[in-house]
């Protein structure tokens, strides 16, 4: 295996290590084009969290497999720019990112039992992937799977080195897969639900220890989940996607203490929490999510907002624009600044 | 259908087991024995919602699966309305099935593909040769329409519905027979938070309308903390603590609730850095072999060498609240 030639592209000069610009990832079927992520726009800093946050179809995975490159070839079409440390990742040659997978970008998937090979030891699948990225002697990779294994939590890795995946629990797996992602010390590291399979104080060691990498290797972390109590743990930056779309990206802190979005009002309302007094009743978001064939006309949420209509027809009939509404809060919304803020303050907020 | 009783028992469980065999060799001679359910005692109260919850492999599903009788008990006695179910044979359960039902955790796996709505919710009547005062498909419409499905879309296939919907269905089958207890395992992990909602708000509306008795088998604590009256935490078979909703989330005695609580992951970035977090090691020892004394002793920070050997009773600290523990936290305080 050639090595990737530092080019002189070299960001590290304040530049944002990922940068996403106006992506657009669409699956031609018989029934129509599925815009499965339709001109999102974000970046993530090295040492930094971004959490993506979205119910299933709004297109939080498909962003993650293209960034990693892995969608079949001639199935998806790909347009805009994923800048990885400077250099597009878009177009290029499916061999040079090849290289790039596993050693500067990795991904931590939700199901660990389908996404590590049953026919193979653990050991043997960590030390194949170090050994694509690295010429080492055979040994040499396997001392490194053991102490990665070592450095996980997974006790006596010496001999769990050589067990297959069936023979870990489920939080064990997800350590192994973890440390599979580590293997080269990526410098950006995607995790698509990494605790979704998981108990509760299994999922608190997973997060834990993803923090603690992070910190560690100083990578930037995507974290893709349906959970806000999970990103809540770990993000920086939070974007809450619906149909394709970013909606609402901000600091963690404000998408908690003042989310500005419908949506995300919704998302907050029918989460029962543990650390507020019991509600006698949940707020659910009404319908359903829209079919990505055909997404509503205007603003896609529009169906599903109990505030649409009051700026006019233009919830309907116009897409709104993600627009910068003071400290880099940005939402897609046509309601009026007033109002919206007098719906946070007077309807929203007591009842969270 | 009788009419429902205002209070009381509905259902009572002592001492309930439930060993699978673990057979090897030609002679598939027993090896051993999962003890999946090992010994529960605790009584379901008419139209209240008690939630079993609990790590994976802690039995929860078993017992659920026991309580329906879907699997027969090894030992102990399940006894539902003043009725002794714990041995009946199929078919002398199956006119019983009319008062016990489930709800499965899969919208995807539990609805055969090849029938129409109709015929899935219909199915009950046909098996518990029911006859509807208007006819098998008005009851089946009024079914849909009860649960929030437009009654038009009584020959649509599964495959035509989404998650959410799916669940609904399921739902409307369970309701079919007007069953007083139901037995609901994970109903709505599987779905989206949004629809999660909206299903728990819709348990909770029929609940109310026909005085239903839930047992909710569950994993999320915020969930569990929302729907139900009482809630039993489950650990390797066992009961670990058992008392009402309020009492158990305010004033957990068994270590392993409170490590389970403090687990839960909260949406407020705030509490992140305040938190002071119970890390448990490691994972849930094999229900094979069980640790001897109290099971939780292998992960449990309070653990002394008298829960290596003597293993707890579940004794009732405070009223209508019982834990399993030698050194039980939140005892003495005010009740």
């Amino acid at each position: 295996m050639s090595h990737i030639p530092e080019d002189s592209l070299d960001s590290g000069a304040g530049l944002p290590f990922l940068q996403v610009r106006n992506l657009r990832v669409h699956f031609p079927t018989d029934d129509g084009v599925v815009k499965s992520v339709d001109d999102l726009s974000f970046s993530v800093e090295r040492g930094k969290t971004l959490g993506i946050v979205g119910e299933s179809g709004s297109g939080k995975s498909v962003t993650s497999l293209s960034i990693m490159g892995l969608h079949k070839e001639g199935a998806a079409r790909i347009s805009g720019e994923i800048l990885l440390d400077g250099r597009n990742l878009v177009g290029m040659d499916r061999e040079k990112v090849r290289l790039l997978r596993g050693k500067r970008m990795a991904m931590i998937f939700q199901d660990p039992l389908s996404a590590m090979h049953p026919y193979y030891t653990v050991g043997a699948q960590i030390v194949e992937a170090y050994r694509v990225h690295n010429k080492v002697a055979k040994q040499v990779a396997r001392k490194h799977a053991i102490d990665l294994l070592a450095r996980v939590g997974i006790p006596n890795p010496k001999s769990r080195v050589d067990d297959y995946p069936h023979q870990f629990s489920g939080g064990m797996r997800q350590r192994a897969m973890i440390a599979m992602a580590l293997s080269c010390d990526p410098e950006l590291l995607i995790a698509d639900e990494p605790t979704t399979a998981l108990d509760v104080t299994v999922q608190a060691q997973i997060l834990d220890l993803i923090r603690d990498l992070q910190q560690e290797f100083d990578s930037a972390v995507v974290l893709i989940t349906h959970d806000l109590g999970v990103v809540a743990e770990l993000a920086d930056d939070i974007m809450v996607m619906y149909a394709g779309r970013a909606v609402e990206h901000s600091t963690a802190t404000d998408i908690f203490n003042s989310p500005q979005h419908p949506y995300t009002w919704g998302l907050l309302g029918s989460m029962p929490r543990l650390d507020r007094e019991r509600s006698e009743r949940l707020q659910p978001i009404k319908g359903t999510p829209p079919s990505l064939i055909n997404v509503p006309d205007g603003c896609p949420f529009n169906p599903r907002c109990a505030y649409a209509g009051r700026n006019g027809d233009l919830s309907f009939t116009e897409r709104p624009e993600f627009r910068d509404i003071g400290g880099g809060h940005h939402i897609a919304c046509h309601l009026p600044t007033e109002d919206r803020h007098h719906i946070w303050d007077e309807e929203i907020r007591p009842k969270l | 259908m009788s009419t429902p009783k205002p209070a009381g028992e509905l259902l009572s469980v002592t001492g309930l087991r439930k060993h699978f065999p673990i057979r090897r060799g030609i002679l598939q001679r027993q090896v051993g024995a999962v003890q999946a359910v090992d010994g529960l005692t605790f009584s379901v109260n008419r139209g209240e919602t008690l939630s079993l919850v609990g790590e994976s492999g802690c039995g929860k599903t078993t017992t659920g699966r026991l309580l329906t009788r879907l699997l027969e008990p090894t030992s102990g006695k399940i006894v539902l309305d003043g009725r002794d179910i714990s041995h009946l044979s199929m078919s002398a359960m199956r006119p019983l099935r009319c008062d016990v039902q489930m709800i499965f955790q899969d919208p995807y796996s539990s609805l055969n593909p090849r029938h129409t709505v109709g015929t899935i919710v219909g199915a009950p009547f046909r098996l518990q040769k029911v006859r509807p005062e208007n006819g098998v498909k008005r009851a089946v419409q009024d079914l849909l329409e009860l649960v929030g499905l437009n009654p038009e879309h009584y020959n649509r296939y599964p495959h035509e519905f989404s998650g959410g919907q799916r669940q609904r269905i399921g739902i409307a089958r369970t309701l079919a027979l007007k069953p007083k207890l139901i037995v609901a395992d994970e109903p709505v992990s599987a779905l989206d938070v949004s629809i999660q909602a909206q299903v728990v708000n819709l348990l909770e509306d029929l609940q109310d309308e026909f005085n239903l008795t839930y047992v909710m088998i569950a994993h999320d604590l915020s969930v569990v903390r929302h729907v139900s009256d009482r809630v039993a935490v489950m650990y390797l078979g066992k009961i670990m603590e058992i008392a009402d909703r309020t009492s158990l989330y305010e004033r957990p005695m068994h270590p392993y609730t409170v490590a389970l609580l403090s687990a839960v992951p909260v949406p407020d970035t705030s509490r992140r850095t305040r938190r002071e977090r119970i890390r448990l090691q490691g994972d849930v020892p094999s229900p094979i072999n069980p640790p001897v004394g109290c099971r939780f002793h292998t992960r449990c920070w309070k653990a002394q060498e008298v829960c290596k050997v003597e293993e707890p009773a579940l004794a009732e600290l405070a009223p209508g609240h019982r834990a399993a523990c030698h050194f039980p936290e939140n005892v003495g305080g005010s009740v």
